[in-house]
């Protein structure tokens, strides 16, 4: 086990450093970094003599050292569309991203659960197949489309919600939120479900695939024979068993969540990370777009730490550790719907 | 289901392949389009004109005829996203499979630290990035390019890993062993022997990816990273649209938005049913 957790740690690190790698290599070799920072009549021995202060003449390996050195201390440079420090610009924009999308995992884990709950128990029933096929739609609906027909309708044609940005927002410290104003709770509707939604039916279905697979199980054949009633069997037993894998799928979806993020703060022009990065392409604002490369590849770096990532768990049963439960079942339903 | 499925994707790509033909004007050809006809709604809704089905966008051209051209230039990134992410996993699957050892590490260390990432935010920072190192003339030329490679780039493993998997099972068997000891060249094993023996599923993660590849290019074309309004896929028609979405024009953004949907819509069911059909081993 602490051979695993070590070989572990010291991947997260290598795909880091990795990810670190690809944001330097833009950071220094697009364009010239000196030229980004003084105007056109600096003459050639003024260059010369910034590059050397700036120790650009260095060897590449202390360079990146450097980099990996100010980027553990959040220090990213300047941005070069705003003129301000990376690192400020992201801590602004950062607490906007992570409301929204844990609202979205938190709205995706009330609706989904129930729902697979609903369609696992009765399979066959006219509800449960309304909402796969609403389900299958939903998977194939591409979120920003979703954005664009609830704008159309909740905000275009009905007027009842804001379509774009966070409404008014109250600053706590460094943090602001949207949570403290009535302003702020309607902006966060829209952009949230069209987050959620898509999670939902990946949760919706995993919880029915579990309640499925659970109730064939012996240990349910035999609480019922004990004459537990339905409700006691359904939630206390079969429930039970199947939320750990639910618990795990949700933590790595997090992830997703965040890259799915981008889409939707594009279309609702929501003042988060996602929508900077887009900015920040178009103006070819390298410093922000390293910035937040290294950032999202810590996010994951770290949601995978926690929970085994999918291609351990899909390995597992070829090496005959398999035991409990069927590992491969659950990812191979994640993924089918992830794809 | 699949018989509807089918004949949706079959109108829409027929649509798509022969829109020189069928579309009812040339949304390119400057000449034919004026701005006086500006943001038509469609024709049954009152103000519209019968000569634009379903209404103009901003610069008065016809939106089913940017439609039918949309469409092909997404499955055209579609189709040749595929096909590039099929040959490079499919590639570096069989040196997994067939090689082990190192290389088999190697390959298989990168599938997995990308696969815990999300393919469609791969293929947003890939072509984000080539997007702001590109100078700005030679950019529109080879957008389309970049795009292709980005979504490629994002999709390999799939494919990587499924070969990998029944490379490794074939390669013990006893025709492959047959071959090796009467001295067949091992490229030609490979080639000859193992490739035909393995390329079954890929062809169904082919139709499968297929949805996402045309979904993704959508995607990102919304974005702002993707196709230029020069040369519009879906997405781009989408994005445009979008524009004009809360002054009232809806049409623009929305009918393009239909037509993806029950395109991938469809491409996923019949994905589907050719996985349930040819290999009921993946269901």
């Amino acid at each position: 086990m602490l051979a695993f957790i070590i070989q572990r740690l010291f991947q997260s690190v290598l795909v880091m450093l990795t990810v670190a790698l690809i944001a330097f290599a833009l950071f220094n070799y697009v364009g010239d970094p000196i030229n980004n920072m003084v105007g056109q009549d600096t003459t050639q021995a003024d260059r010369e003599r910034l590059r050397q202060d700036l120790g650009l003449n260095a060897p590449f390996v202390v360079q990146f050292a450097r980099f990996v050195g100010h980027a553990v201390q959040g220090n990213f440079g300047l941005s070069y569309q705003q003129a301000r420090p990376v690192g400020q610009i992201i801590l602004e924009k950062m607490p906007a991203t992570l409301e929204l999308s844990f609202m979205a995992a938190f709205l995706a884990l009330l609706l989904g659960v129930p729902m697979g709950i609903y369609t696992g128990l009765h399979r066959s029933s006219w509800g449960s197949q309304a909402l796969l096929a609403i389900s299958l739609v939903g998977v194939s609906l591409p979120t920003f489309l979703i954005g664009i027909l609830l704008i159309l309708i909740f905000a275009v044609l009905l007027g009842w919600l804001p379509s774009f940005g966070r409404g008014a927002v109250v600053h706590i410290g460094w943090w602001t939120t949207g949570f403290l104003t009535a302003e702020g709770w309607r902006a966060i509707i829209l952009p949230a479900i069209t987050l959620a939604l898509f999670q939902m039916t990946l949760i919706m279905r995993l919880v029915r695939a579990e309640m499925i697979e659970v109730l064939r199980t012996d240990y349910i054949k035999f609480a019922r024979a004990r004459g537990l009633s339905n409700r006691a069997v359904n939630f206390g037993h079969a429930l039970k068993n199947t939320l750990v894998p639910v618990i795990t799928i949700t933590g790595l979806q997090l992830g997703s969540i965040i890259a799915f993020a981008v889409i939707t703060e594009t279309v609702f022009q929501w003042p988060g990370m996602g929508l900077m990065f887009i900015q920040a392409v178009s103006f070819a604002d390298i410093p922000v777009m390293a910035a937040y490369l290294v950032l999202v590849g810590f996010f994951f770096v770290i949601i995978n730490l926690k929970s085994p990532p999918p291609a351990r768990c899909l390995r597992v049963p070829c090496r005959g550790r398999g035991g409990h439960g069927s590992p491969t079942a659950i990812c191979g339903g994640a993924f089918a719907a992830r794809r | 289901m699949t018989v509807v499925a089918a004949s949706v994707a079959c109108v829409i790509i027929g649509a798509a392949l022969l829109a020189p033909l069928i579309a009812p004007h040339d949304p390119y050809d400057l000449a034919s389009v004026s701005l006086l006809d500006a943001t038509d709604p469609p024709a049954w809704l009152p103000g519209g004109n019968w000569s634009y089905l379903l209404g103009t966008d901003n610069q008065g051209r016809d939106v089913l005829s940017t439609i039918f051209y949309g469409t092909r230039v997404s499955l055209l990134v579609g189709c040749s996203a595929v096909l590039l992410s099929m040959l490079l996993g499919v590639t570096l699957g069989l040196i997994a499979g067939w090689r082990g050892g190192i290389a088999d590490t190697m390959i298989m260390r990168v599938a997995d630290v990308q696969l815990s990432f999300p393919a469609i935010l791969i293929a947003l920072l890939i072509d984000g990035v080539a997007h702001s190192l590109l100078p700005r003339e030679v950019q529109t030329r080879i957008t389309l390019y970049v795009l292709i490679a980005a979504i490629a780039l994002s999709y390999w493993v799939h494919f990587a890993r499924t070969v990998r998997g029944s490379a490794m099972v074939e390669r013990s068997k006893e025709y492959i062993q047959a071959a090796r000891v009467i001295g067949v060249h091992p490229a030609r094993i490979v080639i000859g022997h193992l490739l035909p023996n393995v390329i079954g599923p890929v062809l169904v993660i082919a139709t499968i990816n297929l949805a996402t590849a045309i979904l993704t290019e959508a995607t990102l074309s919304f974005l702002g990273v993707g196709l230029p309004p020069t040369e519009p896929s879906l997405g781009t028609l989408i994005r445009v649209g979008n524009d004009y979405l809360l002054s009232g024009d809806w049409w623009i953004s929305v009918f393009p938005g239909t037509v993806l949907a029950l395109l991938i819509l469809s491409v996923n069911l019949l994905g589907d049913w050719l996985r349930d059909a040819f290999n009921p081993k993946l269901r």
